[in-house]
């Protein structure tokens, strides 16, 4: 099984990208070995040789003059030239805010069987691949065929662990691409990005607040937490709804869907469309005044109590 | 302008998801289908832009007969007709494949979708559609303006948004705050039983994925209870128990 990597850089080559050489290094593994090629496109600072680390034959890097600019249609533009140079069975991406939006487009170019939100390492029986991904807003999964001769994955985090790269290093070539007009048709005019916090959907570690909080200028009590721990902040709806925090940090069934290690819910009831969000994560912790409240019912630790007390206290005992 | 807004019929947010015993089927038994809720922000979001700018909008389903009243609903919110692709969805590559067909021969100026169904959560078929028109898609759109030939849309990165101006025609795939959920009044919903809605034939589409499966997590264990005076303890299981700090 060949397996092509899509890579993104903010920055340097970004922590989920990894997660993806990692899925497909254990996959080319489990079903009997094949060539990993990753390609990635625009400027990156991290030395793209190492990623021989991960197993990794060769590095596409389409990154030449008349490449402007990193967005969804130019992207689809580099992943289908990097699909026919290298002629995978399989394609791997990282689920990111850019991959969502490009895979589709280009499993419709290619005629490729696309599964996202892919849960765990693929299977192969009788020729025919296989995936689990997760459905119905992560209350359910579901085991998808892959019914082409090129499949694209996107997975989600935590689909592949435990895995270390070497040091092992790879060439790294060039990936000339020609953009068509259409290609060019998206125009940025800038973005808006909160600096120097931990990205909610790639966090190991989230503290998130909800109307329990009673109001913004008791968020302190959320980021202090959030700051000792190195954890990203969240919230649920109402509060994004509200405005006492940004849209981009709300969890759930409209929101993101986050798979962290630990989640730490204070003041949230545990309404079904948070919890949707929440339900790939390893430890749910709740604080809440009300033992009554649903989200006891899906946390492997709780306490009863006030959260203008706990937190303090919580963040105190962790300092 | 000439806007179209794909609509899906699926269960209720707050649905218990069960399957039949053999986990071959989703179990409806009991179930409230709704518009998907992305769905629903595209289709406010579609009303708004008509009511301010004039022209049409059109809700589209890729569903059996069953799915009628979710259209139907979709006409009593303020779509001006409704049409019904009639061949059980399986797929988002074969949904992708429908719409578009409909797309060719009817050159819509917006697409609008949801970002993502809430049954399969795919979030497949803009990106899809907008390939087969080759024309360009952007999800997850926050918002949304138009004018003349020019949108101006915000899509939601990792920790923020970044505004992108593309020529239309455009497939967008929506989510919130593109615009508030709109409620059907009781004239919208008399209205809604004479505007018409056309069933078509299915195009002869090919699936490209199969489910062989459905399954559900394994069920939670218990919640452990720590004393509110005791954080100490909590702690000491995230590190020790759990070991997750
Ligand atoms: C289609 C649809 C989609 C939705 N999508 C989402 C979504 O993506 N994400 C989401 O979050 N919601 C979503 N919702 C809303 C959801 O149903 C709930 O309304 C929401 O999650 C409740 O937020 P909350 O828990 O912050 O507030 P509340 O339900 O008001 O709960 C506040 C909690 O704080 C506790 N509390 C109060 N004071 C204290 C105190 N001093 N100390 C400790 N605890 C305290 C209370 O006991 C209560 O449990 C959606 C709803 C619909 C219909
Ligand atoms: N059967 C369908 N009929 C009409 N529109 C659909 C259908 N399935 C998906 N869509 C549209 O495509 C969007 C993304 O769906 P999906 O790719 O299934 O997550 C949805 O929010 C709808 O707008």
């Amino acid at each position: 099984m060949n397996i092509l990597v899509f890579l993104e850089s903010d920055g340097s080559v970004k922590k989920s990208s990894l997660e993806a050489l990692a899925y497909a290094h254990k996959t080319a593994q489990a079903l009997g070995g094949g060539a990993i090629t990753a390609v990635i496109a625009g400027p990156t600072t991290t030395d793209l040789g190492s990623l021989g680390g991960y197993g990794v034959q060769k590095v596409l890097h389409a990154d030449d003059s008349a490449f402007v600019q990193v967005d969804i249609m130019t992207s689809a533009a580099v992943l289908k030239q990097a699909i026919a140079i290298s002629n995978p069975d399989l394609v791997v991406l990282a689920k990111s805010s850019l991959v969502d939006a490009m895979a589709p487009r280009v499993a419709a170019a290619t005629g490729a069987a696309l599964a996202t939100n892919v849960v765990d390492l693929p299977v192969l029986n009788n020729g025919v691949l296989s995936v689990k991904r997760s459905i119905y807003t992560g209350k359910a999964f579901s085991d998808v065929a892959l019914n082409a001769t090129l499949r694209i994955l996107t997975v989600k985090k935590g689909a592949a662990t435990g895995f270390e790269p070497n040091s092992a290093s790879t060439t790294v070539e060039l990936l000339p691409v020609s953009l068509s007009a259409a290609d060019k048709a998206l125009t940025s005019k800038g973005t808006e990005k909160a600096t120097g916090e931990i990205l909610l959907p790639e966090a190991d570690l989230v503290v998130s607040g909800g109307r329990g909080l009673k109001g913004p200028e008791n968020w302190g009590l959320i980021t202090d937490l959030a700051k000792t721990l190195g954890a990203a902040t969240a919230c649920s709806k109402p509060v994004s709804d509200l405005d006492w925090r940004p849209h981009h940090e709300h969890v759930g069934q409209t929101g993101i869907k986050v798979s962290p290690s630990l989640y730490i819910a204070a003041g949230i009831s545990g309404a079904i469309q948070h919890v949707a969000g929440i339900s790939s994560s390893k430890c749910i912790v709740a604080i809440n005044s009300d033992p009554e409240a649903p989200i006891f019912k899906v946390a492997d630790y709780g306490i009863v109590g006030d959260v203008f007390k706990i937190l303090p206290a919580l963040n105190q005992a962790l300092k | 302008m000439k806007i179209l807004v794909c609509i899906t019929h699926v269960p209720d947010t707050t649905t218990k998801i069960s399957f039949t015993p053999d986990g071959k089927e989703f179990n409806a038994a009991g179930v409230t289908f709704i518009i998907g809720p992305y769905d629903d922000f595209a289709l406010a979001r579609a009303i708004e832009l008509k009511e301010a700018q004039g022209g049409t909008v059109t809700a589209l389903n890729v569903g059996l007969v069953e799915t009628e009243p979710t259209l139907r609903k979709a006409l009593a919110i303020g779509a001006d007709d409704a049409i019904r692709i009639n061949v059980n969805p399986t797929d988002a590559w074969q949904v992708a494949q429908e719409i578009a067909a409909v797309c060719k021969a009817e050159q819509y100026d917006l697409i609008l979708m949801g970002r993502e169904s809430i049954d399969h959560n795919g979030g497949q078929v803009h990106g899809m559609v907008g390939e087969l028109l080759g024309i360009p898609s952007v999800a997850p759109v926050m918002r949304l303006d138009v004018v003349g030939g020019l949108a101006t849309v915000s899509k939601e990165i990792e920790g923020g948004k970044e505004v992108i101006e593309v020529n239309l025609p455009l497939v967008a795939g929506c989510q919130e705050p593109i615009a508030e959920w709109k409620i059907p009044n009781m004239r919208g919903i008399m209205g809604a039983r004479t505007k018409p809605l056309k069933v078509v034939e299915p195009n002869v589409t090919a699936t490209s994925t199969t489910v062989q499966q459905f399954s559900l997590p394994p069920a939670k264990g218990a919640c452990k209870m720590i004393a509110a005076d005791n954080v100490a303890e909590l702690v000491d299981l995230l590190r020790n128990e759990a070991k997750v700090l």
